[in-house]
């Protein structure tokens, strides 16, 4: 059975906002359905009763007061983005809002 | 000059019978003769280097002390540099330029350290071989038709081919011990919490973990003290004590614990590699370990449910490549919708790995699939855990092959995502239970290939497997053979 078609790549790809061409989608129907048939073996495993790890840390860290810290400047937060505005202090984006 | 350990040159710099600009003058050179064939560097900050180097050579004498004085090291590039160029491998972070130094960065130079570069590694360390670099393969010194293993292999590379005598990389499944194995020298990971994350490119967030690479496992055990401890930065770092690593290698085993698990040995493991680890059990029984048998059930599960976890945390960390704060975004897409935007910027700025996890990722956590797939793994990684703890009622290490095979041929695998990840079968379990585990030269195949014994730990026992590793060290001599490209 195949459970990954080029439909659901699609309907994954628009979750995950990633355009594909068609190459890209028939190749990874086909490589993720191949995928998860492997990875179906856990889902036969009896696990009623099982906790779930999300992480192995059993103590989670504690609070710390809400401090003000140095942190970096307007300047070097903008300086890797791709379009800044520096003079705004603002990082462009094309249009949200409205046409 | 490049044949000298860590550990040598910190001596020879802190007496005065070394330079550090000559030590480094010498890695960098050893980078101009190997690099082009092998690949192991994204950047060489040859300028940098020499500086500190020069400043190091200048030293006042409070600085004599200093752990890593005077030692040249590569640094993954998934490892943030201030204002040097860091790209986890991916053309999305061709251009970045961190602002900031990495927690590990920063105590590394505090130590004395001096960085050469940036090391080459699978795209945002996805992978198994460096095949998903965006910038081209690194090559093995031991046979350069054949990958360095992955995703750390540029770090891997840089030591084993005598470039760098310590290195940084990272690892979620194995990307430090599997190229470590595949490239003849030692590497470890550290349990998680051990070292800081700030500063590492995230990928799977409740499995990273940065970790050390050397020629000896005292180097490993050196860099480790330097890097691990306690980072307010870093909310998943444990607040424990750092025990003095080096101190540990005394060389008695005697009454260790070793636990084998022979049914990981009899099934799917090249005959080189577990003829040389079941040699290796014979090393450190003749040093007065007790071999005893230790069950694993639930470890054939490991890559399912790595991959379903590890998918799930990356689609989620990676959704912050979008083209707005840093990065690449899409050419022409500025008078474009948002949405196309960060479609395209998305589609063109990752390579096929990273967009087949973000994808498997997603799936594994949209509506309908999240109970079926994300957790029931977290689930079966409980059991997975359980597993290593009653393990660890009868052992005090536990040796398996690090990797079923020696190196693989370039472009192998790289048709078939599958067949990669079932590589990974004896190193991703370990960071699923949060465990330390070390990897070290134990053997070569006829071929003349490295073969790596992997040795894992409990929870914050780095000692242990560093004791172990150390002592079968003693006894051995492959640690000390070199490639011929140096």
């Amino acid at each position: 059975m195949s459970e990954f078609t080029t439909a659901d790549v699609e309907r994954i790809a628009n979750l995950a906002r990633l355009a594909l061409t068609d190459e890209e989608k028939i190749l990874f129907a086909r490589q993720l359905d191949s995928i998860l048939q492997y990875a179906r073996q856990v889902c036969d495993l009896d696990t009623s009763g099982v906790a779930a790890t999300s992480h192995v840390l059993d103590r989670q860290p504690a609070d710390r007061p809400d401090e003000v810290r140095p942190s970096l400047a307007e300047t070097q937060a903008l300086a890797n983005a791709p379009e800044p505005a520096p003079a705004e202090g603002l990082f462009k984006v094309p249009r949200v809002l409205g046409g | 000059m490049n044949e000298l350990t860590a550990r040598e040159i910190r001596e020879g710099v802190a007496t005065g019978s070394l330079s550090a600009s000559e030590v480094c003058r010498a890695c960098l050179e050893q980078i101009e003769r190997t690099d082009p064939r092998l690949h192991a560097f994204l950047t060489v900050d040859r300028e940098g280097a020499l500086a500190r180097a020069a400043q190091i050579d200048r030293r006042s004498r409070t600085e004599e002390r200093l752990p890593l004085l005077g030692v040249p090291i590569a640094v993954k590039d998934n490892i943030c540099t201030r204002g040097l160029r860091t790209t986890a491998g991916s053309r999305i972070l061709e251009a970045f330029d961190p602002p900031y130094d990495a927690t590990v960065v920063a105590r590394l130079r505090a130590a004395g350290a001096i960085v050469l570069g940036k090391t080459n590694c699978d795209e945002f360390a996805m992978g198994s071989s460096t095949e998903n670099s965006a910038y081209g393969a690194s090559r093995n010194p031991w046979a350069p038709d054949r990958t360095p293993g992955g995703s750390s292999g540029g770090s891997a590379v840089a030591v084993a081919s005598r470039a760098a005598p310590i290195a940084l990389g990272s690892d979620t499944g194995g990307s430090v011990r599997q190229p470590a194995a595949l490239c003849g020298v030692v590497g470890m990971k550290p349990s998680y919490g051990r070292v800081s994350r700030y500063g590492l490119v995230a990928f799977a967030s409740s499995l990273d973990q940065i970790g050390p690479f050397g020629r000896t496992v005292f180097d490993a055990a050196l860099l480790l003290g330097v890097i691990a401890g306690h980072d307010p930065a870093d909310s998943t770092s444990a607040q424990r004590p750092v025990p003095d690593f080096t101190a540990a290698l005394a060389g008695d085993i005697r009454g260790l614990r070793v636990g084998v698990v022979r049914s990981m040995l009899e099934d799917g493991v090249d005959e080189e590699v577990a003829r040389s680890v079941l040699d290796a059990i014979d090393v450190l029984r003749a040093r007065g370990a007790a071999i005893v048998d230790v069950p694993l059930p639930h470890a054939r599960f490991a890559i399912p449910v790595y991959y379903l976890i590890a998918t799930a945390e990356a689609s989620s960390n990676l959704a912050r490549y979008d083209g707005v704060r840093y990065g690449f975004r899409a050419p022409g897409t500025d008078n474009a919708d948002l949405r196309t935007m960060y479609e395209q910027t998305r589609a063109q700025g990752f390579g096929a790995e990273v967009k087949r996890r973000i994808m498997l990722g997603t799936y594994v956590l949209s509506a309908g699939y999240y109970e079926a797939y994300y957790l029931k793994a977290q689930q079966v990684r409980t059991l997975i855990r359980q597993d290593y703890d009653a393990a660890f009622e009868h052992a005090d290490v536990i040796v398996t092959p690090t990797s079923p095979t020696a190196a693989f041929k370039l472009g192998e695998r790289v048709h078939d995502p599958l067949q990669m990840y079932l590589a990974d079968v004896f190193t991703v379990g370990v960071p699923l239970a949060g465990l330390p585990a070390l990897s070290l030269p134990c053997g070569f195949t006829r071929d003349g290939l490295p073969i790596g014994l992997q040795l894992v730990g409990r929870m914050w026992d780095e000692e242990a497997i560093l004791r172990a590793g150390d002592a079968y060290e003693r006894d051995t001599t492959w640690w000390k053979r070199k490639p011929e490209v140096t």
